[in-house]
């Protein structure tokens, strides 16, 4: 057997033993997409105990972002206004026609990036505007920034922003304010801690807190992140504890934060399945009005609409669970989604139907 | 989406979307009672013992570490042949060349596609030559179809499977598409990285001693070894359990692999061959492609079981339990 089996089995045995004493169900939260694809790649959910279940929480950008914003990209692009700058994943989300940017495919009306970094050159290569859709939580935010002020720096005034970006810590915050959350602990983002640090998760120490492991993607790494969560809730604590600390300081990265913090201010926008999220949300500050895509296109507010039938705002809420969504793996797959959590490689769905269920 | 269904990328991937196209749209248009199975290799008549297949090639670039695109056309038909049982004995080529392609590269191809079939002690026996106009090609297209004759007596195919077998990989996975990946994007990842592209009738021939023990074979290319292990198992009614730390990969390719969020398992192969062998004839199929150069890494990553029929499931390194599903989305177009 090797090394890495025998840990995972001392780590869940002790797992196991905790969760007996505290005799009863416990519901863990894994905010971050990453967390929920890792835990079911590497087969963490068929070890645990049955007591335990894990929920995903709204830490996929792609599935937060309502489907309004979508409809919006694609007026832009048909229009002829604008030239659409994305991610891959933002391509499949179905607006609230249920049409989607990858319908554009081919009349040069879409772009797709792997990296903010080739923005600038597609801008200076373009006549008309061209307009990166802005979608992520911290850990991309100061990239994309940076592009802007790449460009700006270039000369290059052409490239925009249609920010829909969103930040953790109002997000559990929110959840936590709801009566009937549930939830027992959060395994807390390791790559968004990077950025923010330890620190920001301050507030679940407070009297209706619930403990918190900043968790690093290893299946180690993540079985260590439960047995801190289990040993807190046995003992009634609920402190912020650093799990992944060969990445994330008290403070996070002060680079990363002081260009947030000098080129967006928080605003509360809709949360796909979530509704509005009190100061969830970063936009541009007013001195980029001229490379905000919603001010300059006066773009309508994203609306939030879900397609019928589709479970994903609550599956995004942590409220159900894919396989209870009817159209799951039959009518919704990978290879045509319904829903955000299917299109992107860090949905809930998507990690359901690839990984499967098994216990 | 919405629309007339189109034909993407992804349904030359050799994942889910390319086995829904086969299924809906060829399949019916030339299944019939006498070739109800369509397999990769078929009998010239019902009964026959020679075998006919073919394959096309749009490798992308067509020359690359260990490997080109003549190599591939040679390689690629005989394994197809090899892994059904039957010696190569001849193929045709037909060529389709884009204008303005340097005669030299495409001379380049074809003597490459000559030394290949000698390697394969085969032939190339009659050919075709098309040209397209510039941009309405992709520089060289080749497309081999081979005759082999049947060596090996007994049935090959996911029938035979049962519970018990064996499954065992012939050698290290991945190589053939990441070091295509590797040149076409042009990775700094040191020139170790080669195609593994080669004739793998010597190695399943190490095989057909086993008789009737020897169920089904087939070569991991496109989807790698993970469409291949669904593609038994689809519809079958017993499932395949794995273990991930048994798969062999190279820690070049497990490097890359990692860089860049692939499943080594998902990569196209040209030189590896997945087989289902009786529970009690695994030790001696293992020793038999381990006596050979290219099976010296050969294991056994797998058993068939009676439970989760139809379905791939992964016993992964910490020993939790979870599906291997089909390959999915845009792997990497034209690789082979």
């Amino acid at each position: 057997m090797s090394e890495e089996r025998q840990l995972a089995g001392d780590l869940i045995s002790e797992i196991e033993a905790i969760t007996r004493r505290i005799g009863r169900p416990l519901k863990l939260m894994e905010v971050c997409g990453t967390h929920t694809v890792e835990l079911r790649r590497s087969g963490i959910h068929s070890l645990l105990p049955p007591a335990i279940s894990l929920v995903s929480g709204p830490g996929c950008p792609v599935c937060v972002t309502p489907a309004g914003y979508v409809d919006n990209a694609l007026s832009l692009a048909e229009s002829g206004r604008a030239v659409i700058a994305t991610f891959g994943d933002m391509l499949k989300v179905p607006g609230t026609s249920g049409r989607a940017l990858s319908s554009l495919s081919g009349r040069g009306l879409v772009k797709l990036v792997y990296s903010p970094t080739e923005l600038v050159a597609i801008a200076r290569a373009s006549t008309l505007p061209v307009v990166f859709l802005a979608v992520g939580f911290e850990t991309t935010i100061p990239t994309a920034v940076s592009a802007l002020l790449e460009a700006r720096e270039a000369g290059v005034s052409n490239l925009l922003l249609y920010t829909a970006f969103k930040t953790v810590t109002p997000a559990l915050r929110f959840l936590l304010a709801s009566r009937d959350h549930g939830i027992d602990g959060f395994i807390l983002p390791g790559h968004v801690s990077v950025i923010i640090g330890e620190k920001a998760y301050d507030f679940l120490t407070e009297a209706d807190g619930r403990p918190g492991v900043i968790t690093g993607f290893e299946p180690l790494d993540m079985l260590v992140g439960i047995l801190l969560l289990a040993r807190q809730i046995e003992k009634g604590e609920n402190r912020v504890e650093n799990a992944y600390p060969r990445a994330v300081r008290a403070a996070g990265n002060p680079r990363a934060r002081a260009i947030m913090e000098q080129n967006l201010e928080p605003r509360s926008d809709v949360w796909r399945g979530l509704g509005k999220i009190p100061g969830g949300a970063l936009a541009l500050r007013p001195q980029w009005a001229g490379s905000d895509a919603e001010k300059r296109f006066a773009l309508p507010e994203a609306k939030d609409a879900e397609a019928p039938g589709c479970l994903c705002a609550r599956v995004i809420a942590g409220k159900a669970l894919p396989p209870q969504c009817a159209l799951f793996g039959r009518r919704c797959t990978p290879d045509d989604p319904v829903g955000p959590c299917m299109v992107s490689s860090e949905g809930t769905c998507a990690a359901y139907f690839r990984y499967g269920a098994h216990r | 989406m919405s629309g007339e269904p189109l034909v993407r990328l992804e349904h030359g991937s050799g994942g889910a979307l390319s086995r829904d196209l086969v299924e809906s749209v060829i399949y019916p248009a030339f299944a019939s009672d006498a070739y109800p199975e369509l397999a990769d290799a078929g009998p010239l008549e019902p009964g026959s013992d020679l075998l006919l297949t073919t394959d096309g090639y749009v490798v992308d670039p067509p020359f690359f570490p260990g490997g080109d695109i003549g190599r591939l056309c040679v390689f690629g038909t005989c394994n197809d042949l090899a892994v059904c049982g039957a010696r190569p004995l001849s193929l045709s080529l037909a060529m389709t060349v884009e204008e303005g392609l340097p005669i030299s590269q495409l001379q380049k191809a074809l003597d490459s596609a000559a030394s290949a079939a000698r390697e394969a002690e085969t032939r190339i026996i009659t050919g075709d030559t098309k040209v397209v106009p510039k941009g309405k090609g992709g520089g060289i297209f080749l497309t081999t179809a081979g005759v082999g004759r049947r060596v090996f007596p007994h049935r090959l195919s996911p029938v035979r499977v049962q519970p018990g077998d064996a499954v065992i990989v012939s050698g290290p996975l991945g190589a053939h598409g990441i070091a295509i990946l590797a040149t076409r994007e042009s990775l700094p990842v040191g020139g170790s990285l080669r195609s593994d592209a080669a004739p793998l009738f010597p190695l399943a021939s190490v095989l057909f001693p086993l008789g009737e023990s020897l169920h089904f074979m087939r070569d991991a290319t496109r989807g790698g070894v993970s469409a291949v292990l669904n593609e038994a198992a689809r519809g079958a009614s017993w499932g395949i359990e794995v273990q991930e730390d048994e798969f062999p990969v190279s820690q070049e390719v497990r490097a890359v692999c990692d860089l860049l969020g692939l499943n080594p398992l998902e990569i196209a192969n040209e030189g590896v061959l997945v087989a289902f062998v009786a529970g009690q004839a695994a030790q001696r199929a293992l020793d038999s492609l381990r006596s050979q150069p290219l099976g010296a890494q050969a294991r056994i990553v797998g058993r068939v079981t009676a439970q989760d029929a139809g379905t791939v499931i992964m016993v992964t390194s910490i020993g939790g339990k979870r599906l291997l599903d089909f390959p999915r989305g845009l792997l990497l177009p034209r690789i082979c």
